[in-house]
């Protein structure tokens, strides 16, 4: 009988570090995810943040001074795209986890103990399916004039969660007839252990995947509600520079081509970040992925 | 004989299924003592893993008892079923998923020694799962503490499993096919491992198999169960049953293991023939006898009336009417085979 290679007993932390850096394209998703997120929140502290209106530099072009120009009020606009990213990603962040701790929280309790409780969720659930999230936040949006940025992260995270409950809790349910989960059951490890620490190991990656696909998605919700104008217009975001750019008809004027542009790629760079960086992540929680 | 630890008395187990009631078990009674083995067998469907599973508490029976230590599991305080849940473990039949592919082989053996606060340290608890691996001829136990289920071999997985279930110091170990997906080599020694369980430990086994070699080769000092259709049909000591099966059904058993030689194989068609090959189904079983459609010894009017019961026959128990005709007719030639176990096995019937 051959001993098998030993693996080192690995913390969680650098089981993802690990499972980040190995695949390529999950290296490059992080890498690109973290490059955003610091350019967001460090970079307001790093760049001079006095950007006064100067009516004698309207619409300039790149130049050495203003990396992407000015803008319509002479203000330089990387300043401005540097001070835009910190709000979408942070609510964005927040929504995304609040569903997710709802959705496995309630997805898990409901699919491991069926019953009453299960039939009550599933009922809830439906409900909430057939709310339209945007008209939802629309209405929210109208009824509360100012809503703070952490209200919009309660609203968009509550109508988020359902869809990932559901598929939590039939992969909870598949799971626990699995006979490990029954070995744990003789071992009389008691509930709150075997869902823990049996059965959520075994979908983490789908939990992480899924935690990424709703920090995607509530940041295209926030900077959509923003685009339509129906957000109090205060701190700078890329969702403001969008609304700016379709209202003001920017985009038919070449010069304020890097301002116009400037928040969509941000925003498509960031997805196409955690996209990727989610599939690593997937791999890096599976331990028979993360051998190869 | 010591008390029983273990004892499955009418046990039943009927499934609502969409094509009705399945009887899957209907009526056993068996019983594990310290240090002994009972074997069941039985071809596929016959309800041994219904029947162990009941017996480990993973399933509530819908008739009959399951009693540990002489108290119904069915009637346990929080505390006593604790103790059962301790004292009787099951290892499943396959080893690669009984095993969270997401822990360690150290994080699985002592999920349960810390859970119930048996180990107070991680070196301790590292030393016992160690202590566990040895037991279970996985040396040098370093070398697998830190491995996942995905990295160590179906032999070696079913050791981790086994050494799990003796975490809990269990006093009977209810085996379902827990040998019948590792490779012969393997299963030998796996066995040899068991044998030596019961023997320094004490551990009983409820030893769940279709394979008779199995059954002879690590209940030869135990007893055998033979189930058809949900029912034991005949139980006794093991060489007795082997040796000198009873009941037709036993006896086509034997008779359906390959002999490697062709002349023994010849002489074995001898025989006497199945006279249907197809298995009943449990929804519609036969009237009296389940057996007597495929019964060689059928007799219309005795088979097919009523079932017969299980009782004390030629040192065993054994359910069949025309054996027990035939050995009442010869008058007591069934008396001396009941030698030192006889008292025993008279007193299964009560």
């Amino acid at each position: 009988m051959t001993a098998p290679t030993t693996a080192r007993g690995q913390g969680l932390a650098s089981q993802i570090w690990t499972g980040l850096t190995r695949s390529p394209a999950g290296f490059a998703g992080t890498v690109l995810v973290l490059a955003i997120v610091l350019f967001s929140f460090v970079g307001p502290l790093l760049i001079d943040q006095h950007n006064p209106t100067d009516i004698t530099r309207i619409w300039q072009p790149p130049s050495a001074e203003h990396w992407l120009g000015t803008q319509n009020e002479g203000k330089d606009t990387f300043t401005i795209l540097v001070n835009s990213g910190a709000e979408p990603i942070w609510v964005g962040a927040l929504a995304a986890s609040m569903a997710v701790i709802v959705a496995v929280t309630l997805g898990s309790a409901a699919g491991y103990f069926r019953g009453r409780l299960d039939s009550a969720l599933l009922q809830l659930t439906d409900v909430t399916v057939t709310i339209p999230q945007f008209l939802l936040m629309l209405a929210v949006v109208a009824f509360f004039e100012d809503i703070p940025p952490w209200g919009i992260a309660v609203v968009v995270g509550s109508t988020m969660w359902a869809f990932l409950f559901r598929s939590i809790r039939a992969q909870v349910m598949s799971l626990k007839e699995r006979e490990f989960v029954e070995a744990a059951r003789l071992q009389d490890l008691g509930a709150p252990r075997i869902v823990l620490r049996e059965i959520l190991p075994n979908m983490a990656g789908f939990i992480f995947v899924n935690f990424v696909i709703s920090v995607n998605q509530a940041i295209y919700a926030i900077v959509g509600l923003y685009v339509l104008g129906l957000m109090p217009s205060g701190t700078p975001n890329w969702g403001l520079m969008i609304h700016k750019s379709w209202q003001e008809n920017y985009y038919l004027n070449s010069d304020a081509l890097p301002y116009v542009l400037a928040p969509l790629i941000m925003i498509v760079l960031f997805t196409i970040g955690l996209v990727t960086m989610g599939r690593g992540l997937d791999q890096a929680l599976n331990p028979r992925l993360r051998e190869r | 004989m010591s008390d029983p630890i273990l004892k499955l008395s009418g046990l039943e187990q009927v499934f609502d299924t969409k094509r009705g009631k399945v009887p899957a078990v209907g009526g056993v009674d068996l019983e594990v003592g310290p240090g002994k083995v009972l074997c069941l067998v039985g071809e596929s469907g016959c309800g041994k893993t219904t029947t162990a599973r009941a017996a480990a508490g993973l399933t509530r029976p819908t008739g009959g008892t399951v009693a540990f230590r002489g108290k119904d599991t069915a009637a346990m305080s929080a505390a006593e079923r604790q103790e059962f849940r301790r004292a009787v473990q099951y290892i499943h039949q396959d080893p690669y998923a009984a095993l969270n592919p997401t822990r360690t082989v150290y994080s699985t053996l002592t999920a349960g020694l810390r859970r119930h606060r048996k180990v107070s340290s991680k070196a301790e608890s590292r030393d016992k799962a160690a202590e566990l691996l040895r037991l279970v001829d996985l040396t040098p136990p370093e070398s697998y503490l830190d491995s996942y289920p995905h990295q160590l071999s179906g032999g070696q997985r079913q050791r981790v499993n086994v050494a799990r279930s003796l975490a809990m110091t269990p006093e009977v170990l209810i085996c379902d096919e827990s040998t019948s997906m590792l490779d012969v080599s393997i299963r030998v020694s796996l066995l040899n491992t068991l044998g030596r369980l019961r023997d320094e430990l004490d551990v009983g086994f409820l030893f769940i198999t279709h394979d008779l070699a199995v059954a002879k080769y690590f209940a030869w000092e135990g007893e055998i169960a033979v189930m058809y259709l949900g029912k034991v049909v005949e139980h006794g000591p093991t060489p007795q049953v082997i040796g000198d099966p009873q009941h037709p059904y036993t006896k086509a058993l034997i008779g359906a293991v390959c002999e490697p030689d062709p002349d023994l194989a010849r002489a074995n068609r001898a025989v006497d023939e199945l006279r249907e090959a197809d298995i009943p189904s449990l929804t519609d079983l036969p009237s009296g006898c389940t057996f007597h459609p495929r019964c060689p010894l059928y007799e219309p009017g005795l088979c097919d009336g009523r079932f017969p019961p299980l009782q004390p026959l030629h040192g065993r128990r054994l359910a069949c009417h025309v054996v027990a005709r035939d050995q009442g007719r010869t008058g007591g030639r069934g008396v001396p085979a009941r030698r030192d176990g006889g008292g025993q096995v008279a007193s299964w019937s009560g």
